[in-house]
Order: structure tokens, then C-alpha cells, then sequence
């Protein structure tokens, strides 16, 4: 893993590391249902045990995503996000918080502002990096060259079809953690988590990753606390976003508070 | 995004082309110049990596491509005909028109010759399923069709939109065993297909082939699709050479995505006295903005796993196509053929629904052919290089031009009678009680019904 730089992301990890617990990641959407509620939900998500937050870029064609976020990003572009909004949704949340905030997209958005620009504006306002799932280590020459300019992170993703050889060339070009996909599939709560996940944690470790998070398919607390057994962090994506829909950032408040126990300590700051 | 560097190597490119130096055919991938390569979630890079690597040797294989020829011969009906259109030439500036028939194909379009080469890969690679995605409901047709031969189990994605407007292909698939599933996210549309269909296949890719129906999405898909399609053009090219005794002037063929263009496109890449022409879907007119002319007013992005030109927003986000033609009703295009724009070997331009139409219309009344919709626009392409060529010459019937016609017009009966306004308000054609369909206002509804849940109960 390339490390000769800070990283915000590896950072919040090993604060979580420290307290002999692991991370919890918590993602949701920029503008569902609007920007303020995106700020408020992310410093609600980082006040009850969230580490990490990971915010999403709405975009037409998720093709890694269930229902639920599909339903919800179609709901923000429809209410008039602007790819542009990310920045002030990451800022809000830095301003107000220690977490550790970065944003998931998918990479049309990115290429349409100008990888170099965009990077530019994400790092002043405070992000970590970028976590991207239709991005391979691969194609991300222009990611390379400007995540290492404005020092971001760059968390690429693993899955339990990846060969040794590519978990191998995905860690080396991974910075912050690595995103392990639990299971063959996309973003949605399942009733459990997928055996095969445990493997990929423990093959992406062999393979020189210090740190691995855990997403897909988790939704809650004994999901959390299983997968806190054997991995760095747990991302938590479709439950919070039930939840911001149904009830508000009080329910995201809650369930954060509620995830956070299967790391196995009470919330610090609740 | 296409950096002064690659324009520069782009322009050599082509002036090494024109000066003889460089070979345009067989460009194995992943990128074309700039576009191309594998923008995929990480989980089906191994896939891909399969479905490469089976592809390579299967193409090696001599037993393989003997049973595809077999298929092609005896199962298709290959080599389809080169029919010249000489009462239709007499609207084309007086040109000598031929039509690569692939209307006369089995399942009546271009799009058997893919899926027959794909399924038997995915035999070859002990699949059990394949899936895929329809617009027209051509390619869904054809795979239900390949899979019903080959044994496999076929579930096939269209948008909601598409199913209304080629329920009669609906129909087709599901007598072919296979199950459709209606999409409704995004526009409904063939892009929203691909992508409920790479959801599909990311959660079950151990017993499943993703049938990817165009020259487009992640390698080795654009370099494989052609492959199965160069077939076209090879038959074509000595078509006419036998008929003729010379190279064409040119060639026209529509672009959806692009497979029936490159497929024909590719035998003709190299002869630098054929201008190639492809036919964008223009809906109703580029500057209404409700068009799909993705090479014409797209600027590069990425979907569906290829970087290519992208009908899209300041924000990046895709913008929704708009054709009569449901084949041709998608927001970006297959890589090679931003490639091919780039270099300027092929001239890509947008034909209005109202011109395809009339082609379409011509067609009809001069040759006794009903074209698909999304052919016509090719044919409607081909009279304005018709006039253009032959104009202020002497013998305008020297100039020939072979178009592409990717599939016949049978899906399209209903959408035609509609667009000349042949039915009255109760969907009977005029002056009969003859309906093409049941009274506005209860088929579409009831058609979507029924589709759902016979897609429902065949998944269950």
C-alpha cells in the first residue's frame, strides 16, 4: 500500500485500532433528501461511533447499487443536485467532526469535472480521498497522479472473484484502507453476511494491506460485530439510508448508536 | 478529455492510414486510441478475464469456428444476399444502391451472428444461463433464440418504455422459453437494461454469461462483438466485388451502439477509396436536444464499463436518448467508433426520425423490403451520399454504395402505422376494424401487466 503520505482514512482507523475496536464507515447519499440533511445526518452519523463517513455522488447509472440507494440518488438528482454540492456536504461534515470523510463515486462525474479539479476542490474542503467501485487500479492513471498531488486517498475496491494477482496490484495502488466487497452482488441489506468475506479480509491482509474495511450486505449490529472479528472496518450503506428515508437523521443517529455497540464499546460521544 | 498528445497520435494514425502504413482491421483492444478499456466494478474483472481469454483461444480453435460457420450456414442462413435497390437508387441521385441483407437473417436482424458466437463461448465456459439486454427486442429475440438451441437458460432485460413498444417481441421471447423482466429505473430505456442486466450479472457470474448485444461495454466486449459480426462485411466485400467488379464508393450503416456497422464497416477499414458513412439516430432533430446522436454531440465519458462519447451533462450524469427507433435509443456508442470519428476514417452523422421515416416509406413502396426502423436511418443516410457523390457527374450509376440493412421492419408495423397516421382513435387501421392493437389507453397498461408477471413467475 503506498503510505509515504498522511492519510486522513488510515488515520481514523488506527484511532479506532488503538481503542482495540474496529472502524465503523457509515455511507450516505449527498442531497437526499437535500444537502442540509446530508451535513446534519453526517455529523449525526460521526457523533454516535461512525469513524469514517462516506458520502455518495448521485449519479444516472449505478450499476453497483440495490434498490434502496438507487431509489434514494434518483430522488437527489431529481430534487436538482449538482456533483459540485459533494464538496459542501464534505465540508459541512469536516467543520464539525473528526471523522474522516470521503466520497464514493462512480467515475463519469469525476472525468466530466476534470480528475485534477476535482481532486483540487475535495481536498480543500477537507475530504480524505475517494472510494471508487467502477474504477479499477487499472484505468486510474489520472487518479494516481492527482490523489498523490493534493494527498487523498485512494480506496479501490476487492472481491472475492479477485485473483491473488490483481488483490495484489489493487493493494499496492490502494492508500487508506481497501474496500473488500462481502459478497457477489450489489449494495442491499441482507439477512447474512457471506462467508466469502472473511477470505477476501484475510487474503487482502496476506497480500500487504494494512487495513481492510468491509462493505455490502451489512446492516446490522451482529452483522457489525462478526465482521469486526477479522476486519479494520465495517461500512454500513443500505441500512443508514432506510433509515435517513423513514425517519430522518434521528433514525441515522440511532442506528449509527446501535451499529457502533457491535464494535464491541459504548459510543464515546453520544 | 483527449489530451493534445492523443489528438497529435490520432492525426498520425490517419495520415499513416491514408499514406497505406497502418491497418485499421483487427484492432484487438481494450482501447482504440484513447477509448475503450475496462471502467467495471473490480467483481467482474475475472469474468471479464474468462470470458476474454475463452474468446482468444475459441478463436484459435479451429473445431470452434467450424461450428460457427455450420451455424451460420445451416442455422442462420448465411451468406445472406446483397440485393441491388434500383427503383430505390432513382431517389439517391441516381447511385447503385445494394443492401447487405441481414433482414433475412434468422430472427430478422444482424444480431444471430453475435449471439450464436457468444453462446457457444459461454457453453465452452460451462455457463448454464445467459442474460442480456433489448431495446428494439431484436437482441433479446436473437439470444432467446441462441439459447433455446444451445440449452441454456435466457433472461432478458428491456426497459419498460421498450417492452411497450415492441410488445410483439416481448411475446417472441417469452414462446422462446426465456423470461423478460421490464425495467423501470432511469428512462426505461435499453441503458437501463444494461444496467439492471450488469446487477444480474455481478450477483450470479458463476453459472452466468452476460450476452452483451452490441460492439460497446468493457473489453473484450467491443473487440469480441465485432468479431462475430466481421462476418458481414467479409460477405459484402465479395458480394460485390462479383457483382460489380470493384470496391463500393461506399458504405452506410446505422450506429445504436455500432455492431451491424463495425461488423460491415470492418472488411472495408483498409481501402482507403471507400468512404464509410455511419447514421446516428437524430429523434427529432440535434438542436431539440431529444436525439441519440451520442458521436455528434456527445463528449467522452464512461458507462457501461468503455470510455467512448457520451451523451451527458455538465455534471456528468447520462442524458436520456431519445429515437422512434428503440434499437437506436442509446446515449453513447461503442468505442471503436469514437475512434473511428476521431481519426476521421468514418464520418458518423444524425438522421431525424422524420428522415428515417421516409426512407423507410421508399423502401417500402420501391422494393417490396419493410426495413427496421433503426436500418432505415441508414438508408435515409445513403440518399444523401447518393445525391452528394454523384452530383454534377456523368454517370451517376458508376458511384455504389452498399447500406447495411441490419434487420427487417416486422417489429416496426405498429410504430409505422402510428407515425402516417394510418389508424384511427381506437388503434383500427382506417376505414376497417382491423387493429394493430388493443383500444389506447387499456394495451399498454395490460401488455406491461402481463409481462411482469409471467417474468415474475418464470424467476420464481
Amino acid at each position: 500500500m503506498t503510505e509515504q503520505m498522511s492519510s486522513k482514512s488510515a488515520a481514523a482507523i488506527d484511532r479506532a485500532k488503538a481503542q482495540g475496536r474496529a472502524a465503523l464507515i457509515g455511507y450516505l447519499p449527498a442531497g437526499y433528501p437535500d444537502i442540509q440533511s446530508s451535513i446534519d445526518a453526517g455529523i449525526a452519523m460521526a457523533r454516535n461511533g461512525a469513524d469514517l463517513i462516506e458520502i455518495g455522488i448521485p449519479y444516472s447509472d449505478p450499476v453497483m447499487d440495490g434498490s434502496v440507494i438507487q431509489a434514494a440518488t434518483t430522488e437527489a438528482i431529481a430534487n436538482g443536485f449538482h456533483v459540485a454540492s459533494v464538496f459542501d456536504v464534505v465540508a459541512g461534515i469536516t467543520a464539525a467532526t473528526d471523522a474522516a470523510v470521503l466520497v464514493m463515486t462512480y467515475w463519469n462525474p469525476v472525468m466530466r469535472m476534470g480528475v485534477d479539479e476535482f481532486s483540487r476542490r475535495l481536498a480543500e474542503a477537507g475530504g480524505a480521498g475517494l472510494i471508487t467501485p467502477d474504477l479499477i487500479p487499472d484505468e486510474a492513471a489520472e487518479w494516481f497522479a492527482a490523489s498523490d498531488k493534493y494527498g487523498l486517498d485512494r480506496v479501490f475496491l476487492v472481491a472475492p472473484s479477485s485473483t491473488p494477482e490483481r488483490l495484489a496490484m489493487t493493494v499496492e495502488a490502494s492508500r487508506g484502507f481497501v474496500y473488500a466487497v462481502s459478497i457477489m452482488g450489489v449494495t442491499g441489506a441482507r439477512q447474512s453476511v457471506s462467508s466469502a468475506a472473511e477470505k477476501v479480509v484475510a487474503d487482502t491482509h496476506a497480500a500487504g494491506a494494512e487495513r481492510v474495511c468491509v462493505g455490502l450486505g451489512v446492516s446490522t449490529a451482529d452483522h457489525v460485530r462478526e465482521i469486526a472479528a477479522y476486519a479494520d472496518g465495517v461500512i454500513v450503506g443500505t441500512a443508514l439510508v432506510a433509515a435517513i428515508r423513514d425517519g430522518g437523521v434521528d433514525a441515522v443517529a440511532q442506528l449509527t448508536k446501535n451499529l457502533s455497540a457491535g464494535l464491541g464499546r459504548a459510543t464515546a460521544q453520544a | 478529455m483527449v489530451d493534445a498528445s492523443t489528438a497529435n497520435s490520432d492525426e498520425n494514425v490517419a495520415d499513416a492510414f491514408l499514406q497505406g502504413g497502418t491497418s485499421l482491421r483487427n484492432a484487438a483492444g481494450p482501447y482504440f486510441g484513447s477509448y475503450g478499456g475496462r471502467w467495471m466494478p473490480e467483481s467482474l474483472i475475472a469474468a471479464l478475464d474468462e470470458v476474454e481469454d475463452t474468446f482468444e483461444k475459441a478463436k484459435a480453435d479451429p473445431e470452434f469456428l467450424a461450428q460457427l460457420k455450420d451455424l451460420n450456414k445451416n442455422y442462420s442462413g448465411r451468406p445472406s444476399l446483397l440485393t441491388e435497390a434500383k427503383r430505390f437508387s432513382e431517389h439517391a441521385g441516381g447511385a447503385r444502391i445494394f443492401l447487405k441483407r441481414e433482414d433475412l437473417n434468422h430472427t430478422g436482424s444482424h444480431k444471430i451472428n453475435n449471439v450464436l458466437g457468444q453462446a457457444l463461448l459461454a457453453k465452452r465456459m460451462g455457463k448454464t444461463r445467459v442474460i442480456a439486454e433489448t431495446g428494439a427486442g431484436q437482441h433479446g429475440v436473437a439470444s432467446a433464440t441462441a439459447a433455446a438451441l444451445l440449452g441454456l437458460e435466457c433472461v432478458v432485460y428491456m426497459g419498460a418504455e421498450d417492452c411497450r413498444r415492441q410488445a410483439l417481441n416481448v411475446a417472441r421471447m417469452q414462446l422462446l422459453g426465456a423470461t423478460v423482466v421490464p425495467v423501470t429505473n432511469g428512462s426505461q430505456t435499453l441503458k437501463d437494461a444494461i444496467n439492471d442486466a450488469l446487477r444480474d450479472w455481478v450477483s450470479n457470474v458463476d453459472n452466468t454469461h452476460y450476452l452483451l448485444g452490441t460492439a460497446a461495454g468493457a473489453h473484450p466486449f467491443p473487440a469480441m462483438v465485432r468479431f462475430f459480426h466481421e462476418v458481414i462485411g467479409e460477405e459484402a466485400r465479395a458480394q460485390i466485388l462479383e457483382q460489380t467488379g470493384k470496391l463500393p464508393d461506399a458504405v452506410c450503416a446505422c450506429i445504436g451502439g455500432g455492431s451491424n456497422a463495425i461488423g460491415i464497416f470492418h472488411s472495408f477499414l483498409d481501402d482507403a477509396s471507400v468512404k464509410i458513412y455511419g447514421f446516428e439516430a437524430g429523434g427529432e432533430g440535434v438542436e431539440t436536444g431529444r436525439h441519440a446522436a451520442a458521436i455528434t454531440l456527445g463528449r467522452p465519458g464512461v458507462l457501461h464499463g468503455a470510455r467512448s462519447y457520451l451523451m451527458q451533462d455538465e455534471d456528468g450524469q447520462t442524458i436520456e436518448s431519445h429515437s422512434i427507433s428503440a434499437g437506436l435509443d442509446y446515449p453513447s456508442v461503442g468505442p471503436e467508433h469514437s475512434y473511428l470519428a476521431d481519426i476521421g476514417r468514418v464520418t458518423y452523422e444524425p438522421i431525424t426520425d422524420t428522415e428515417a421515416m421516409e426512407a423507410f416509406r421508399l423502401l417500402c413502396r420501391t422494393e417490396g423490403i419493410i426495413p427496421a426502423i433503426e436500418s432505415s436511418h441508414a438508408l435515409a443516410g445513403a440518399i444523401k451520399v447518393g445525391k452528394q457523390l454523384t452530383e454534377g457527374k456523368e454517370n451517376p450509376a458508376d458511384t455504389i454504395i452498399i447500406v447495411n440493412l441490419s434487420g427487417r421492419g416486422d417489429k416496426d408495423v405498429e410504430t409505422a402505422a402510428e407515425w402516417f397516421d394510418m389508424l384511427d382513435e381506437n388503434g383500427n387501421v382506417k376505414g376497417t376494424t382491423l387493429s394493430t392493437r388493443k383500444p389506447k389507453g387499456t394495451s399498454e397498461r395490460s401488455n406491461l401487466e402481463i409481462s411482469t408477471e409471467e417474468a415474475n413467475g418464470g424467476r420464481n
